[in-house]
């Protein structure tokens, strides 16, 4: 998934204790004006006392869990104490494009379809692999043909059944010229056979590989085989969508009270640019084991208005606005998390005549990589839970072992010197100074990572840098056309495989904006796709590209929230930060 | 009177019809477009979406479809960012928030604007003016984006007494904040119009002739000194209530209102086209039309004024 300015903050998220309508009348009249963090526990006290209602511990009891005569209720596995409110709120940094799953683009509308939908597969708090409507799946032997079993108590929250024709309607559908998904290009990263023909209007879509043989089989048939198929039916655009409803409301089935879904929860209100309410499903299969009543993201654009909303009680997660990690970490170290997460933060070099020539010399390009600091920029400049990169694929990715890249291991003050050393090899050194062009979009942090740099460059190399910002759009654009010479880059993971970011090198690839070409690094990307082990390929494709610098790896991406310490059964593991309200639970707040 | 209503009305149209065709040129040579994103779509993708959105089609038809799509069906075509809505979807949820926060502190920067500039202006440099003059002088430095991050801690944080943040339709505990963080510039302005505009009215003859004739302050200024003297706060409102009532980007983002505000700037950067379209056209008509109601208003109050 690209990282974009808007995505970037899109991975954003705040938590509150929901009020009914009169909930701020009651806050009025109850809480004692007093300082920050406090109130909160006034807060939970008072929810405590005035919220707990007959209905809450009927159906608390009805969840599986175990009501006690005074009401409180604990967890099934865990035996903790559970709080009265079940409500979980927090932040989204801006209203998602779409919550139908074939049309949805972004991460936060992600976060949303998770609760209101529930694909073939899911993630658990890992980020493995776990049953969702199929309870397994089996694969041919020339990995070709996978075939899932769906469970048969699955049901839409109208209480028809799920069957694998629901899914079988909306991969389809999301394929389709005539929805014309901005994320039809999943289905086609699937692999499934017609899927390019179909997207580009050459074939039906009912020639699609996929079909259901019965209401409970989907048998689906790919062009070629790919190792972490299994992993990408965890993705909303997977997710099965309700045929009869779509056709009956249009474009309007995703509207609070037209929608049908089969996940935990039903969407109950939907106001854009304020919030997004979904509330348990009674018909979902594993109902009984939710124990999150309610869920709600409200959209609140300024990081530090969220920080405040936080720190009043009113969301229970959000995120720690840039710069603010230590000094948050020490004031709420129980509210505080900080997780690898899967994006990484890089220059890339055009390495077409349309850049710098002094760029086309690799020593050169190797210099100036050797020459960034990146200890600096993360501790220093970012000050968050990032870490320093010297490869392109996230430290943290499943199965990936980072591979030895030598300047990982030399000191500062080595790289500096065979920087230094590389330059006058070039014919460029303090008396002769290069003088670059770097781009970056229109953004506080991005800026602050650019000047370090560009001071690194000066001190180090005597290097000039012509620092110049744009406008998302703008920026999009000049970089898509090989129209800049050092471009600031993000790219987050699709699916937790090192492809999903060593494919960018391949020379043919769309979001290649150095335009590396390299065959060797070709051949070894093909060979990955279907080999049993393909650590070795991914480890000599970095090493290539820690000697051709097409690009400057900068730093692997950290989620810093803040996540209130009540709130348990956090994904914090998993990679890609896909998390399920179904799996969180509130203790009651000491 | 008729006639001139009827005139203005009638050049209203064209003018309209230029801004529509301005805003659409501007907007499509602008680089960039809705559909790009860090990942560049494949073609085929692009392609589809393109052709369900008439990018396909020439420049000249795709505004004359456009236009005629407002024009015959009152149809400013689907969101492009958003796809679940359509443009009319999100003016209908916006507009009315923006619409009530905005009144509403229009009439709180009429009410303490008009009577801190009044009050200035009959006790001039005494410490009642001082004061006015200070408090109208400060509310319009401190700018709305200072301001509400500011009551946001107050009143959220430190006391508790109201959320920091949300519509809900409209409850007045969501409408405080928003309201004083909009209003206040626009009260100190309309202070300081009203403070010089009456000084001057008050040092005409006819106020020096009612006061000779032993006519109380108080019927003075209401009964003579204050419709001339609202003459230049008058034209100040018009674009001000309009200004008001199509929402503030800093509202809307910092108090998760909900407007159009957001959806207006954000339309612009996101190269929303159908968005951004047709809030400009809601707001030029909006324009249009109380800038028209202003310059009625004017005649009733100046006699002097004929059209």
């Amino acid at each position: 998934m690209p990282l974009g300015q808007s995505e970037i903050a899109l991975a954003i998220f705040i938590i509150k204790s929901n009020y009914g309508s009169s909930a701020p009348l009651r806050r009025m009249r109850q809480r004692k004006p007093r300082a920050g963090k406090r109130h909160f526990y006034w807060e939970i006290l008072m929810t405590l006392k005035t919220t707990l209602k007959a209905t809450t511990a009927a159906v608390l009891f009805l969840s599986g869990t175990t009501v006690f005569a005074d009401g409180h209720a604990t967890h099934p596995v865990t035996g903790e104490v559970l709080a009265t409110d079940q409500s979980f709120t927090y932040r989204d940094l801006d209203e998602s494009p779409s919550i139908d799953p074939g049309m949805a683009e972004d991460s936060a509308g992600g976060d949303i379809l998770r609760d209101l939908f529930e694909g073939l597969m899911a993630q658990d708090g890992d980020g493995n692999l776990i049953p969702g409507v199929a309870t397994g799946y089996t694969v041919s032997d020339d990995k070709l043909v996978y075939t899932f079993t769906l469970r048969d108590n699955a049901k839409w929250s109208n209480g028809e059944p799920v069957t694998a024709g629901d899914f079988e309607y909306a991969w389809k559908r999301a394929a389709s010229p005539e929805l014309a998904s901005p994320y039809s290009w999943y289905i086609e990263l699937m692999s499934l056979v017609n899927a390019s023909e179909v997207i580009a209007g050459d074939k039906d879509p009912s020639e699609l590989g996929v079909t259901a043989t019965d209401d409970h089989t989907l048998v689906v048939t790919l062009t070629q085989p790919l190792p972490y198929f299994p992993q990408m039916v965890t993705h909303y655009t997977t997710f099965p969508v309700p045929q009869a409803v779509v056709e009956e409301f249009g474009a309007d089935w995703t509207k609070p009270g037209n929608m049908v879904s089969n996940g935990a929860y039903v969407l109950t209100e939907h106001v854009p640019q304020e919030k997004l309410v979904r509330e348990r499903n009674v018909n979902y299969w594993d109902n009984e084991n939710t124990i999150i009543e309610k869920t709600t993201s409200l959209v609140i654009n300024d990081e530090n208005v969220a920080l405040t909303r936080f720190l009043a009680g009113e969301l229970d997660r959000t995120e720690v606005p840039s710069g603010q990690f230590p000094a948050l970490e020490a004031e709420y170290p129980n509210d505080i998390m900080s997780v690898p997460n899967a994006c990484s933060y890089y220059y890339t070099i055009n390495m077409t005549e349309t850049g710098n020539p002094a760029l086309q010399d690799a020593g050169v390009r190797k210099a100036l990589s050797m020459a960034v600091d990146r200890d600096v920029i993360v501790d220093n400049v970012l000050a968050g839970g990032q870490k320093a990169a010297y490869t392109f694929t996230h430290w943290a990715t499943a199965g990936f072992e980072t591979p030895d890249i030598a300047e990982a291991s030399m000191t500062q003050a080595d790289r500096n010197a065979e920087g230094v050393a590389l330059m006058e090899a070039a014919g460029y050194g303090k008396d002769n100074p290069l003088t670059v062009d770097l781009i970056y979009n229109t953004s506080d942090a991005h800026k602050g990572i650019a000047i370090a740099i560009s001071q690194m460059w000066k001190q180090t190399l005597g290097v000039e840098t012509v620092l110049s910002n744009e406008e998302w759009q703008v920026f999009l654009e000049t970089r898509g056309n090989q129209d800049y010479q050092i471009a600031r880059a993000g790219w987050c993971a699709d699916y937790t495989e090192a492809s999903t970011f060593l494919d960018l090198m391949q020379s043919e690839s769309g979001y290649n904006d150095a335009k590396y070409n390299n065959p060797e690094v070709d051949a070894l990307l093909a060979h990955a796709k279907t080999a049993d082990n393909p650590q070795a390929d991914y480890t000599a494709v970095e090493q290539i590209i820690a000697r051709d610098v097409p690009i400057i790896p900068i730093y692997h991406y950290s989620a810093d929230k803040m996540l209130r310490h009540t709130v348990k059964g956090w994904a914090y593991d998993n990679f890609q930060q896909n998390w399920y309200s179904k799996d969180l639970y509130k203790v009651a707040g000491e | 009177m008729f006639s001139f209503v009827a005139r203005r009305l009638a050049v209203a149209v064209p003018t309209l019809l230029i801004l529509v065709i301005i805003s659409f040129i501007l907007m499509y040579a602008a680089p960039g477009g809705p559909f790009n994103s860090e990942r560049p779509l494949p073609p085929e993708v692009l392609a589809n979406i393109e052709a369900k959105y008439g990018l396909d089609q020439p420049f000249w038809k795709r505004i004359v479809d456009y236009i005629w799509g407002v024009v015959a069906h009152f149809d400013f075509g689907p969101s492009f960012k958003f796809k679940d809505r359509s443009v009319n979807d999100i003016i209908a949820q916006g507009f009315p928030v923006t619409l009530t926060y905005g009144a509403i502190s229009f009439l709180v920067a009429i009410v303490v604007g008009i009577s801190l500039g009044t009050a200035a202006a009959i006790r001039q440099n005494t410490w009642l003016d001082y004061l006015a003059v200070g408090i109208s002088i400060g509310a319009q430095v401190l700018p709305n984006f200072v301001m509400a991050p500011i009551l946001l801690l107050t009143f959220t944080l430190w006391l508790g007494w109201l959320p920091g943040g949300g519509w809900n339709g409209g409850e007045w505990p969501y409408l405080v904040m928003p309201v004083i963080a909009l209003s206040t510039s626009y009260m100190a302005s309309i202070a300081r119009i009203t403070r010089s505009s009456m000084l001057e009215v008050l040092n005409i003859n006819f106020i020096r002739t009612a006061k000779a004739k032993g006519l109380p302050m108080r019927r003075v200024i209401w009964k003579h000194a204050m419709k001339p003297a609202m003459l230049p706060v008058l034209s100040y409102l018009g674009p001000a209530f309009v200004g008001m009532i199509t929402g503030s980007v800093v509202i809307d983002s910092f108090f998760s209102t909900g407007g159009i505000g957001t959806f207006f700037v954000n339309s612009a950067f996101t190269r929303d086209y159908s968005v951004m379209m047709g809030i400009t056209i809601l707001v030029g008509a909006l324009t249009i039309i109380f800038n028209l109601l202003v310059d009625v208003l004017y005649a009733w109050i100046d006699p002097k004024i004929r059209y």
